[in-house]
């Protein structure tokens, strides 16, 4: 919304993630219109349901256009508008439940497909805004308002899974750090085809792990984020995987691969082979 | 003996030709003046398995598939131990003679089709064989057949001339197959050639030109019995700069595609059977509630889960109606005929962009299947509708009017959110119980633009009426003629706008003493969603996977009509 509106009364904590993400996706959107002159309505930001949904409701500034749909579809919804109009920038924003848990089936086929849009995902590895469940990347033995006694499975390693499934650009971001991660996400809009920021975004209220990614000498806690070395070769998937089996978050672009056609080109390219036969044309090749 | 009309049913095993010498012989007959139509029933597994399709040709309107059989030809033993008991006591069985015999019955007439086809030196004639036999017990005259068969293989190839001719010679060998026994059924009077072009195809067809000519340019889609064929036709014709065809994961990627499609603009379209329907529920609640234009086409097939995905079944009335949780009813239109599924499609097309929402086009196995012959649509006379697009300038209210109001378009001015969850003018979500109030009176206000709906409408000074509806119309509709001819006092009503109705039909069915609904379900949706109208509706039902016989539907109005004069002594 581009002023305070009095009926819309949600609000996130007080230090939670998704404040500098926000901070981040106004000013990669921003940018993106400086660098381009492409106006702001040629942006589409498709949310998904959470905390993190909300960011569509909360931008500042020049509006895009929006889409606040169900829970867990975020990927497909972008398709429909990508693939319907090609020159929009479509970014989907959604949480770790949403995007991980009853989305997951949906990245698989996009990275397949290599669909050409940007996905802005918020890890705080709980559900938060049904009050504290557990999630795909909650770690394990965690206790939380659905598992009383612990968290029963492994965590699910989303950088992992997303070079796997074949995703052509993998970063990895904190939310913290906002202008390094709104060039992540300018850099991520403009790859030619599917492009997931992964951003640790703390939930202050039910899994605060500032402090454990970031690290406190006072207390001997060593930091679970680090940041990918200068010298990392992104175009080489062996030196990504190589980077992740080193456990903790590394921190950066892991992986971009712009040798893949995005869904587009594909689609084009299979436009050209077909007869493209009108309406009228079929139906007198049936008359009797 | 005259006939004005001719039903055969073909019987046997999946890839013996069954379907084939069925299409065959309606594409002949259409040809040459008759009006046809063809009902097919497949088993669900790739090869083989018993399968059977039923033709009927006759020189009038074809309503229904017909009930009893003038000519059983049999593939297979098989397919003879399930048939003849179909068969009418004058019928004639034409068989296979190289899979059996049978000896001992006077009207049956065995051939040996693929001996006799390889005889002509062209192996694929063998339907050919079969139908020279069928215009043999008929008495069709062989020129018309000729002028068929020349213009079917006439396709300017080189060996043109060569497979015509062999095609007309397996014909005539099966004629004097039949002429060796002597055995006639009576001669078919001749036909009526009507004075407009004609095309004959099966209803998903018949959905799928309508949609492509309303302007579908984004559909996605999963493959399911008895749907797919749209798809296929769609992965195969509508790919074009600036429109979007892919089979996609799952019928939620579908459904949930077809959102952000509408929402970005295009007209979208997806098609499915019951099992997907039930996956696409909360992506249909979104598209309401969001006020997205797009179309579902939902072909109905027995349920629920897997059911029985080849067979026929009216039972997704509720569900197509009521698909999602909360407040909602959709727009629905079930065609009766393969004409009104060409005509449907366009008609939901044209609804979803008017009062920018979901619609679904409801049609069913029988109808999907079902080759019929339909004249031509003159496409320059069949308008196709646009949505209103919003010029205004940011800031514009996109959910602010209490009716349809200008749809901004990503890209265009007056950017918003398209919201799933209740929200104010612009989008943003709001938990006020005013506004959910003034949103709910917007969404359900919208349906009044769909109101336009036309009906039929007979005999309206009765206190009954007949009200079938989508593929139950053909045989409701010859149950009626006859009804009507042996003196019934019963009137008739029928829409394929089943939501909303059309207003004066409504008024129409809340003035009768009895509303009579035949529907192929257990519980007697129609009837259900009529009383709920305040219409004094009841069912007659069948739940067989099988269309309804006329017969049967003669006798059951019958008890119906008779049950209600007792009541009012």
């Amino acid at each position: 919304m581009s002023a305070k509106n009095p009926e819309y009364d949600f609000k996130w904590c007080p230090g939670c993630g998704d404040f500098g993400v926000r901070r981040a996706l106004e000013s990669a959107i921003q940018q993106r219109h400086a660098d381009t002159g492409i106006a702001i309505e040629n942006n589409v930001v498709v949310a998904g349901i959470g905390c993190s949904g909300n960011m569509v409701h909360l931008l500042e500034g020049d509006q895009p256009f929006g889409i606040h749909g169900v829970h867990g579809r975020t990927l497909p919804i972008a398709m429909g508008v990508k693939m319907t109009n090609p020159d929009l920038n479509v970014v989907v924003v959604a949480g770790d439940g949403d995007f991980l848990s009853i989305g997951l089936e949906h990245i698989g086929p996009q990275a397949g497909r290599n669909l050409n849009v940007c996905a802005v995902v918020m890890d705080n590895g709980v559900y938060g805004l049904t009050k504290g469940q557990s999630s795909p990347t909650s770690e394990i033995g965690m206790i939380t308002s659905s598992t009383p006694y612990g968290k029963v499975e492994e965590k699910t390693h989303p950088l992992s899974l997303y070079l796997t499934l074949g995703v052509s650009y993998i970063a990895s971001a904190m939310s913290s750090k906002v202008k390094d991660l709104a060039t992540t996400i300018v850099d991520a809009m403009e790859h030619p085809g599917f492009s997931i920021v992964h951003v640790q975004s703390p939930c202050t209220t039910y899994n605060d792990t500032y402090e454990l990614l970031k690290g406190s000498v006072k207390k001997g806690i060593e930091p679970q984020a680090w940041a990918i070395p200068d010298d990392h070769n992104s175009s080489d998937i062996r030196a990504a995987s190589d980077l992740l089996s080193r456990g903790g978050i590394p921190l950066g672009l892991l992986y971009k691969d712009t040798t893949r056609p995005d869904f587009q080109s594909r689609i084009d390219s299979m436009t050209n082979m077909s007869g493209s036969k009108s309406t009228q044309d079929i139906l007198d090749m049936l008359a009797i | 003996m005259d006939k004005d009309d001719l039903i055969v049913r073909f019987a046997g095993e999946g890839g013996q030709g069954v379907v084939t010498s069925a299409e065959g012989l309606a594409q002949a007959a259409t040809q040459t003046g008759y009006n046809a139509q063809t009902f097919a029933t497949f088993p669900s597994q790739i090869l083989g398995g018993p399968t059977w399709t039923q033709t009927r040709i006759s020189v009038n309107p074809v309503l229904s598939s017909g009930d009893e059989l003038d000519i059983l030809v049999c593939f297979n033993e098989q397919a003879y131990l399930n048939h003849s008991n179909s068969l009418s006591p004058e019928g004639v069985i034409v068989y296979n003679s190289a899979e059996f015999e049978l000896t001992d019955n006077d009207s049956a007439i065995g051939i040996d089709f693929d001996e006799l086809a390889k005889s002509t030196g062209n192996t694929r004639a063998a339907n050919m064989v079969v139908i020279g036999a069928l215009a043999e017990l008929v008495s069709m005259k062989q020129d018309i057949l000729d002028e068929f068969v020349t213009k079917k293989f006439t396709r300017g190839r080189s060996n043109d001339q060569e497979i015509i001719e062999s095609n007309i010679k397996a014909m005539g060998l099966g004629r004097n197959e039949v002429k060796q026994r002597g055995i006639s059924i009576g001669q078919l009077n001749p036909s009526k050639k009507p004075d407009y072009e004609q095309v004959l195809m099966n209803g998903n067809l018949a959905i799928s030109l309508g949609a492509m000519h309303a302007g579908v340019d984004f559909f996605a889609g999963y493959p399911i019995s008895p749907a797919t064929p749209i798809l296929l036709f769609m992965e195969k014709n509508l790919p074009a700069k600036g429109k979007f065809v892919f089979q996609v994961s799952s019928e939620i990627e579908s459904i949930t595609a077809l959102v952000g499609a509408g929402f970005a603009g295009a007209k979208a379209m997806t098609s499915t059977a019951g099992p997907g329907l039930s996956l696409m529920s909360e992506g249909l609640g979104l598209a309401w509630m969001a006020e997205i234009p797009l179309v579902v086409v939902n072909v109905q097939r027995g349920g629920p889960a897997t059911g029985l995905p080849t067979k026929t079944e009216q039972s997704d009335l509720m569900s197509t109606m009521f698909p999602a949780h909360g407040d909602i009813r959709l727009p629905v239109i079930a065609p009766g005929s393969v004409e009104e599924c060409f005509h449907g499609a366009v008609t939901a097309v044209n609804w979803a962009e008017r009062y920018q929402g979901p619609v679904i086009l409801m049609s069913e196995m029988a109808l999907s299947e079902r080759n019929q012959n339909m004249r031509k649509p003159d496409l320059s006379k069949i308008p196709v509708e646009k949505r209103l697009v919003n010029m205004d300038t940011n800031g514009y209210q996109r959910y602010g009017q209490s009716g349809v109001s200008p749809m901004p378009i990503p890209g265009g001015p007056g950017s918003y959110v398209a919201n799933g969850s209740e929200h104010d003018g612009i989008g943003d979500t709001t938990h006020l119980a005013e506004r959910h109030v003034q949103m709910t009176h917007r969404r359900w206000n919208k349906i009044k633009v769909l109101e336009d709906g036309d009906f039929e409408a007979e005999f309206t000074d009765s206190a009954i009426a007949l009200v079938p509806w989508g593929g139950t119309k053909g045989p409701a509709r010859e149950a009626f003629d006859s009804l009507i001819k042996s003196g019934a006092d019963i009137g008739w009503l029928y829409t394929m706008f089943l939501n909303p109705l059309p207003p004066d039909m409504l008024a129409l069915l809340k003035q009768k003493e009895l509303v009579i609904v035949p529907e192929l379900n257990y519980q007697g949706q129609f009837s259900m969603v009529l009383r709920s109208l305040g219409v004094n509706a009841i069912s007659i039902t069948q739940y067989t996977g099988l269309p309804f016989k006329v017969k049967d539907l003669v006798e059951r109005v019958t008890e119906q009509i008779e049950s209600y004069k007792q009541g009012n002594k």
